[in-house]
């Protein structure tokens, strides 16, 4: 196992280069560069700022020069937003993203996987279909759709929760519930068709037929195996989730980093889109990473691997 | 392979088939499932051609109107009959959605399972590929496709929509598959002399359809929501064309003064995905080479 | 198990239910009327806060806070009134420019202000290396042109000197008659020397001077807080000159999307709108009148026509265009906020200017127009299309036009939208038939808009080019009297019209939900709006 973590990790290197190299190419296909706008600068002003950043280099030196900075851990300053750094808007944003993430993921999981996983037990039961009629319908209602409803309701008509912000706890609550019911309801599924697969398998019958209670062999024996797929799904999953949401961060005004993937992108902000964009890579890698571990762990069937 | 394999293996497969179809006779929701999608996909062809409005008759002074007897669904901002507007753009939607998801299917299943059985350095390589794809920016790969390309060519949403989709199947399914090679019957098939490709599809496959099938349930909803947000960025569908994507979209900013406007289209939108799921159900139930009777 | 999650899930809700229903918070707007603080929408994140780097209006309108020009601008008559000067005098031949500093203006440091800031300012705006885009609005003041092109590049020459530590003397090219309001613009705002240096060079574009904590201004209040997409937060500075006259004690500048925004206001979160989404403004109407403002602004909204183009070559077909297009219904239904239709080009009241030119909505001359081009009914009109940037507005429009064209003309038009810097870059390269466009004024005056027509602008991506039109803008621009100045725009604006390179669909107005409890909030065309004025009384 030490040795697997050592060699994702070496690894990543090449992935990680090839993400920035893959990047950097699509940014420089891009049309319209990051400091065009509504009235055009006169050409000799945008060669000026150009220059300024470098970018009236060859191609080869610039991305040279931005590997150079790279290794060097600078990601450099945003072209959209003189004054401050990538970094310094990662720092600043990536906790409150973090934090929703994982309200979001603990509801997906806690709020998933016992949905999925009773269905399965009470397989072609009212039960079953009454439970996996309200996951398919956390899967029909996207969070653009369940955050504007929660809003509605929570917020301007019952007056619990601010409708937007990140300053009291409260804040926390509508946000993680918009973000996770549509990965709870995914999981659920999930989880259901992994139980499902498993309690079909002769280690499982084994188990009964030694008089185990049903409950130990669900939760020793067939959860493990049950969840593979689910924890499949996971890793970019929570990836996604962790490094911000752009439409449930911008209908709840929530300060994380989910709009700055899609508006450095927007804006042809080119040192903001790699860092954020790396700073995903990374998040990806790990968590697959993660993930691999826990499926090797959980899967008794590749133990005697 | 022998003649007596062979015999069996055709025998597997009509008995594998024939019980698929046994389950499915049996299987009340998956029919429900089936004449719910055919009914909805009937009605996106055929009722467009029983209104008398068509999909882009509009009428300003009365735009955003309720349901009435003359808009069954009420009307959008332009004055523009909803009915009509839904149901052609579920032609949209349920074509964008199936042919994109099966893109994305076949290269997610075949990726993940050579992955996931070859193993080793390959599978490393293949993954690490994947975890790359992940990373990129989607906004930007699809800014790129509208303006190298013809931007109204309807190959280049299913392009961008199976770019990114493809990843998560591949991962879930090499899972799979990883679990699945070392197992005791797979080293019997190799024993028998079976070619990795007999054993990919005839063994280590079907023992994936759960999680596939689930899967690529769940993959059709994120790619009709998903082709809205292309036609923002200005690829595929454009006005006045419309697809349930961008009708949920719309409506959802306006649920509590416009309901109609999000209900609607919502409604269908999920009518459709719950026959699917319910098929989807089904099928995992009917073709479970495991499900014993 | 399950019986464990359900237990917790239930605990979890009810200490929920109990932290919710047992604080009941004071919103934004009860708890900004009894401290004076203002919660201010601002829709869009400001880029920068360094007066010579910015572009647009949500910048100006929050450095408007920090830092004070020359001069400043009443806030309900918008008539210039003093700023850093207290008074000043002109020559005989509006060429000379005297200002006599108010010796109370200080940096928030505590420093004085000095015609030597000035020039340090103006210094810094000009030199090319800084790439200020909008370094031109300075262009009216002798030589600045010059030494921003790099054609001189001793600073000195340029017509600004410091005559003593307290009056500055500015020369300018021309008489220049909006000059005076000229100066309370961002790019004539000083900035701190001392400051700019600790943190760079003087042209260093990437400096941290704008962060919280570093900035010196002289402005009514101090940057005290500032994150990105998330609050500039501005207190009042205790060494502002005129300290009395300012009423709030803060203001949070909040850069929220639209229809976030609209729910922060309707909860009480916010004093002020950026704007109102449209399918809201029905709704505020006629349930919360009070609340619901508009102003004309000095925009317009049109359409660029690639003249090079097919059939968009022939005047007529222009013409039949524009004269399908029923803007009252356009206005009226679909865009709601009392915009008025456009039947010419330059926006009402333009420095004075109304335009006298028109072109009529008449379907029938339109058919009549496309037919004599060899377009009977549409019949034979090549397919084509229309460019607009992704937005929900700019779609519906398109839409609704699309329609108008193929009921009235019989001409099918495609609509393409392309997200912002695509679009800018196809513009840029002209490969577009129809294009959406708007111009807002920057200063105000009709020139901002009619030089847009001229061969050379480089916002005119028509490819239509007129000697006589050219000739008109450059005759305009040496005309002292006004009067003469504004006959000569007539002129020009009806060859416009005549010609039809751009078909001018409605007049921008701004729309804001403000709270009752905002005192001294005027509509403005320039959408300009000083802080010093504002007050909120609560009136329950």
């Amino acid at each position: 196992m030490f040795n697997l973590i050592i060699r994702r990790l070496l690894q990543a290197i090449p992935t990680l280069w090839v993400v920035a190299t893959a990047t950097f190419l699509l940014l420089r296909l891009a049309p319209g560069g990051p400091f065009d706008d509504e009235k055009p600068l006169p050409p000799e002003i945008k060669e000026k700022i150009e220059a300024h950043y470098g970018l009236d280099l060859p191609l080869h030196e610039q991305y040279f020069e931005f590997l150079g900075n790279i290794l060097q851990g600078d990601l450099g300053p945003s072209y959209k937003y003189p004054g401050w750094d990538v970094q310094e808007i990662i720092i600043q944003a990536f906790p409150v993203s973090l934090e929703l993430g994982l309200w979001g993921l603990l509801i997906a999981l806690s709020v998933g996987i016992p949905i999925g996983t009773i269905a399965a037990i009470k397989h072609n039961t009212p039960t079953e279909t009454g439970l996996m009629g309200i996951a398919t319908i956390g899967i029909c209602l996207p969070s653009f759709v369940v955050g504007p409803i929660l809003l509605l309701f929570f917020s301007l008509h019952l007056d619990w929760f601010n409708p937007l912000g990140w300053t009291f706890a409260t804040d926390r609550v509508l946000p993680a519930i918009t973000l996770g019911l549509l990965y709870a309801a995914s999981i659920a599924r999930l989880a259901r068709s992994g139980m499902l697969d498993v309690l079909q398998d002769d280690y499982i019958r084994t188990a009964r037929a030694k008089g185990l209670a049903e409950k130990t062999v669900i939760i020793r024996h067939a959860l493990r195996t049950a969840l593979n797929p689910v924890v499949a799904y996971l890793g970019p999953a929570a990836a996604g989730l962790i490094s911000g949401s752009f439409v449930v961060e911008t209908i709840f005004f929530i300060p994380g980093l989910g709009p700055f993937f899609v508006n450095a992108a927007l804006n042809r902000d080119y040192t903001m889109v790699m860092g954020t964009v790396l700073f995903y890579a990374t998040l990806i890698i790990l968590f697959n990473l993660i993930v691999d571990l826990i499926q090797m762990w959980m899967n008794p069937r590749s133990r005697h691997d | 392979m022998t003649k007596q394999e062979r015999e069996k293996a055709a025998l597997e497969a009509t008995s594998l088939g024939r019980d698929a179809w046994e389950h499915i006779k049996r299987n009340r929701m998956a029919q429900i499932g089936g004449v719910l999608f055919i009914t909805i996909t009937l009605m996106c062809w055929i009722g467009p051609w029983l209104s008398s409005y068509s999909l882009n008759q509009q009428d300003l002074a009365y735009g955003a109107q309720s349901p009435s007897a003359q808009h069954w669904f009420g009307t959008d901002d332009l004055g523009r009959d909803l009915f009509v507007r839904i149901l052609i753009g579920g032609r949209i939607s349920i074509g964008v959605g199936f042919a994109a998801t099966f893109i994305a299917l076949v290269i997610g299943v075949i990726y993940g399972s050579i992955a996931g059985y070859v193993g080793g350095k390959v599978e490393d390589l293949m993954m690490r590929f994947v975890d790359a794809v992940y990373a990129l920016p989607f906004t930007m790969i699809v800014i790129i496709l509208t303006v190298t390309f013809d931007k109204k060519s309807i190959i280049l949403i299913f392009m961008a929509i199976g770019a990114v989709e493809w990843l998560t199947m591949a991962r879930i399914v090499r899972g799979q598959t990883r679990a699945l090679r070392k197992l005791n019957f797979i080293d019997a098939a190799k024993v028998y002399g079976a070619s990795h490709f007999r054993i990919l599809i005839r063994h280590i496959l079907p023992n994936c359809l759960g999680p596939i099938i689930v899967f690529t349930t769940l993959m059709i909803p994120s790619v009709i929501l998903l082709e809205s947000v292309l036609s923002f960025l200005g690829l595929g569908v454009q006005p006045p064309m419309s697809s349930w994507g961008v009708l949920i979209n719309e409506g959802a900013k306006k649920i509590d003064i416009y309901p109609w406007q999000l209900i609607f289209p919502a409604l269908f939108f999920s009518i459709t995905l719950f026959a699917l799921n319910f098929i989807g159900d089904g099928l995992r139930d009917a073709l479970d080479p495991k499900e014993t009777k | 198990m399950h019986r464990r999650y359900f237990i917790t899930t239930l605990c979890l809700s009810c200490l929920l239910w109990m932290t919710v229903g047992c604080t009941k918070k004071k919103t934004n707007v009860e708890l900004g009327n009894t401290t004076q603080e203002l919660y201010l929408g601002i829709g869009a994140e400001p880029a920068t806060l360094d007066p010579h780097l910015s572009t647009g209006l949500t910048e100006y309108s929050i450095m408007m806070a920090f830092l004070e020009g020359l001069t400043t601008l009443d806030a309900e008559t918008m008539r210039v009134l003093p700023g850093v000067a207290k008074s000043w005098d002109i020559s005989e031949d509006g060429l000379l420019y005297t200002f006599h500093f108010d010796p109370n203006a200080c940096w928030s440091n505590g420093d004085r202000v000095t015609p030597e800031d000035f020039l340090f300012s103006f210094e810094r705006i000009l030199t090319p290396l800084l790439g200020a885009p909008y370094a031109y609005m300075l262009y009216p003041m002798r030589d600045a042109e010059a030494f921003h092109t790099g054609k001189l590049t001793d600073f000195s020459k340029v017509g600004a000197t410091a005559i003593d530590d307290h009056t500055l003397q500015i020369e300018l090219e021309q008489a220049t008659p909006y000059f005076l309001s000229l100066l309370a613009h961002n790019t004539w705002f000083p900035v701190h020397p001392p400051t700019i240096l600790k943190h760079g060079s003087m042209t260093e574009r990437i400096s941290k001077w704008t962060k919280a904590g570093n900035y010196v201004g002289n402005g009514p209040y101090l940057l005290k807080k500032w994150r990105l997409n998330t609050e500039v937060y501005a207190v009042k500075n205790p060494h502002f000159r005129d300290i009395e006259s300012v009423n709030l004690n803060g203001i949070h500048f909040l850069p929220i999307e639209i229809d976030t925004e609209e729910r922060a206001f309707r909860s009480g979160h916010l004093h002020i709108t950026a704007t109102v989404p449209i399918h809201r403004i029905d709704w505020y109407r006629e349930h919360r009148p009070e609340t619901i403002n508009f102003a004309t602004s000095l925009g317009v909204y049109y359409y660029m026509l690639n003249t090079s183009r097919g059939p968009l070559a022939d005047p007529r077909v222009r013409k039949a265009l524009a004269y399908t297009i029923n803007r009252e219904e356009l206005t009226k239904h679909v865009l709601k906020a009392g915009q008025q239709p456009a039947y010419h080009f330059t926006p009402p009241n333009a420095g004075g200017y109304n335009a006298e030119a028109r072109f009529p909505y008449d379907p029938d001359l339109a058919r009549q127009l496309l037919a004599e081009a060899g377009f009977p009914d549409g019949k034979g009109f090549p397919a084509f299309e229309l460019l607009y940037n992704t937005s929900e507005s700019h779609r519906t429009i398109a839409v609704a036009i699309q329609q108008m064209w193929k009921k009235e003309l019989g001409i099918n038009i495609e609509l393409h939208n392309q997200e912002w810097k695509a679009y800018l870059s196809t513009r840029e390269a002209g490969e577009f038939d129809i294009l959406r466009a708007s111009w807002f004024g920057d200063y105000d005056d009709p020139n901002t808009f009619l030089s847009l027509g001229e061969t050379n602008n480089g916002n005119n991506h028509t490819e239509w080019s007129s000697p006589e039109y050219d000739a008109l803008i450059k005759q305009a621009a040496v005309t002292l009297d006004p009067e003469a100045r504004k006959a000569i725009f007539q002129k020009a604006e009806a060859i416009l019209l005549d010609e039809m390179p751009v078909i001018p669909i409605y007049f921008y107005v701004t729309s804001r939900l403000i709270d009752d409890a905002v005192q001294g909030w005027y509509p403005s065309i320039l959408d300009n709006h000083p802080y010093q004025a504002i007050k909120l009384i609560d009136n329950e």
